[in-house]
């Protein structure tokens, strides 16, 4: 087992981007679920956002310091005084909230890919990350028990909710290749058992919410990338600026701020 | 060295140190812990609840290990500086180390803290042995009636660790410590 001191030198580099581009992740999806609050179709999807919010949110503190502890780097400052292009999110999060079927899929096939990572990285090598990912696991549960059932109501609710099921299923699974797309440093981060083999990764996923959209009565074509896309993080399309003006803006007026 | 709870949690082992019951100088340090209450549960402790693991003494001072029930619950900062003053009165240089492992269970609480709970009009979640799944689906009583004739009215309540239930004998709505 490794930890941030016995980490060899090799690995720092793409070891600290991949757990930046997960904390990223969930950063970005917390703060589009965060836009709920106050205008969710029910009092109780409100709550529903909010808490699936305030845990993404809180699973990204939980990456940015174990990067933190490898490189030293500062969560606050990452999260509040980078620009888009230093962030490594996927596209599927960024993307603006839509309505409640976009919402709640987009969801869906986030806590599906997180729920096969997390089970994944339970068994790495890299110690506190093992440690980390049996932690979050456990939280993922209840999101995903919660979006599973929404794909379920959605699919067989009324005309219009299935047929907005189909339009967030246009848009957002198109995004699922770039989600699950290897970064620089895969093989050795593989080859070290720190993190799992990208395509075993993708293959469980695709699987998992194939079986599962299938299942609600949804056709699920093949994964094919959306047109512009390239599987490589930190391109943004125009969303990601909207997102960091709204996060950052408290921050970027008083950057010498010790405490707020 | 390294004390296990007094009165600890069941099913947890004590790590090294003394006999459970026997009075050491570190009885006070637990004690201590034991004035800091959950912000978001004010009639529990965080000895009780299984947020406080342990106390280390050595040269240095006092190590505080602390667990989060949830990694995201915004309690932790306010509970860490607590844990610190209480240690801090009794005199000692302190340390808190927050730590996500072994993860925090429903589990690690206390009988009397499960008790204290449903009086305070919580369901407590009763001890799953890891199957937190079953007992996510398992019957649940209400605090008020103890009927256990109830249902899920949303997963998610007004913390991250607690969901919101409604129970048809008695009509009351209620929240529940959510099994983990």
């Amino acid at each position: 087992m490794a930890d941030a001191r016995t980490l060899s030198a090799a690995l720092q580099a793409p070891l600290v981007a991949r757990l930046t581009a997960m904390a990223d992740d969930e950063l970005v999806l917390g703060h589009r679920n965060a836009e709920w609050t106050g205008h969710a179709p029910l009092l109780e999807e409100d709550i529903a956002l909010a808490n699936l919010a305030q845990d993404e949110i809180g699973h990204a503190i939980t990456w940015y310091g174990l990067r933190s502890a490898i490189d030293g780097s500062d969560p606050d400052q990452l999260v509040y005084f980078r620009d888009a292009p230093d962030f490594l999110n996927a596209w599927l999060v960024e993307l603006p909230r839509g309505d409640w079927a976009f919402t709640m899929l987009r969801q869906y096939l986030f806590d599906a890919y997180e729920c096969e990572l997390l089970a994944r990285l339970a068994r790495s090598t890299y110690e506190p990350l093992a440690q980390a990912a049996v932690k979050v696991g456990r939280e993922e549960l209840f999101h995903l028990r919660h979006s599973s059932l929404w794909l379920e109501r959605l699919a067989h609710g009324t005309t219009e909710s299935k047929e907005r099921l189909l339009r967030a299923m246009a848009t957002a699974w198109p995004l699922l290749p770039q989600l699950l797309a290897p970064m620089t440093g895969a093989a050795e981060l593989h080859a070290a058992g720190i993190w799992p083999d990208p395509s075993e990764l993708r293959d469980a996923v695709v699987a998992r919410t194939r079986s599962a959209l299938e299942g609600v009565g949804l056709t699920v074509g093949p994964l094919s990338p959306a047109s512009g896309l390239t599987d490589h993080r930190g391109t943004h399309p125009a969303h990601l600026d909207e997102v960091l003006a709204n996060l950052q803006s408290v921050a970027r007026a008083d950057p010498e701020a010790v405490q707020w | 060295m390294v004390t296990g709870t007094p009165g600890r949690r069941e099913g947890m082992p004590v790590v090294g140190g003394v006999a459970p019951g026997a009075p050491t100088e570190d009885d006070a340090l637990w004690r201590a812990l034991r004035t800091v209450v959950d912000p978001e549960i004010p009639v529990l402790d965080i000895v009780e609840m299984g947020i406080a693991r342990s106390v280390v003494r050595d040269d240095a001072g006092v190590t505080v290990t602390l667990t989060p029930t949830f990694s995201a619950c915004p309690a932790i900062a306010v509970i860490e500086e607590e844990a610190a003053a209480a240690v801090r009165r009794l005199g000692h240089e302190v340390r808190v180390v927050t730590t996500l492992h072994p993860p925090w269970s429903s589990d690690d609480m206390t009988s009397a803290a499960r008790e204290k709970l449903r009086r305070f009009g919580i369901a407590p979640s009763e001890p799953h042995g890891g199957l937190i799944q079953i007992a996510l689906d398992a019957p649940v009583r209400c605090p008020h009636c103890d009927h256990p004739d109830t249902y899920v009215r949303n997963a998610f309540g007004s913390t991250l660790c607690r969901e919101i239930r409604s129970c048809r004998s008695c009509g009351e709505t209620f929240e529940r410590f959510k099994p983990i």
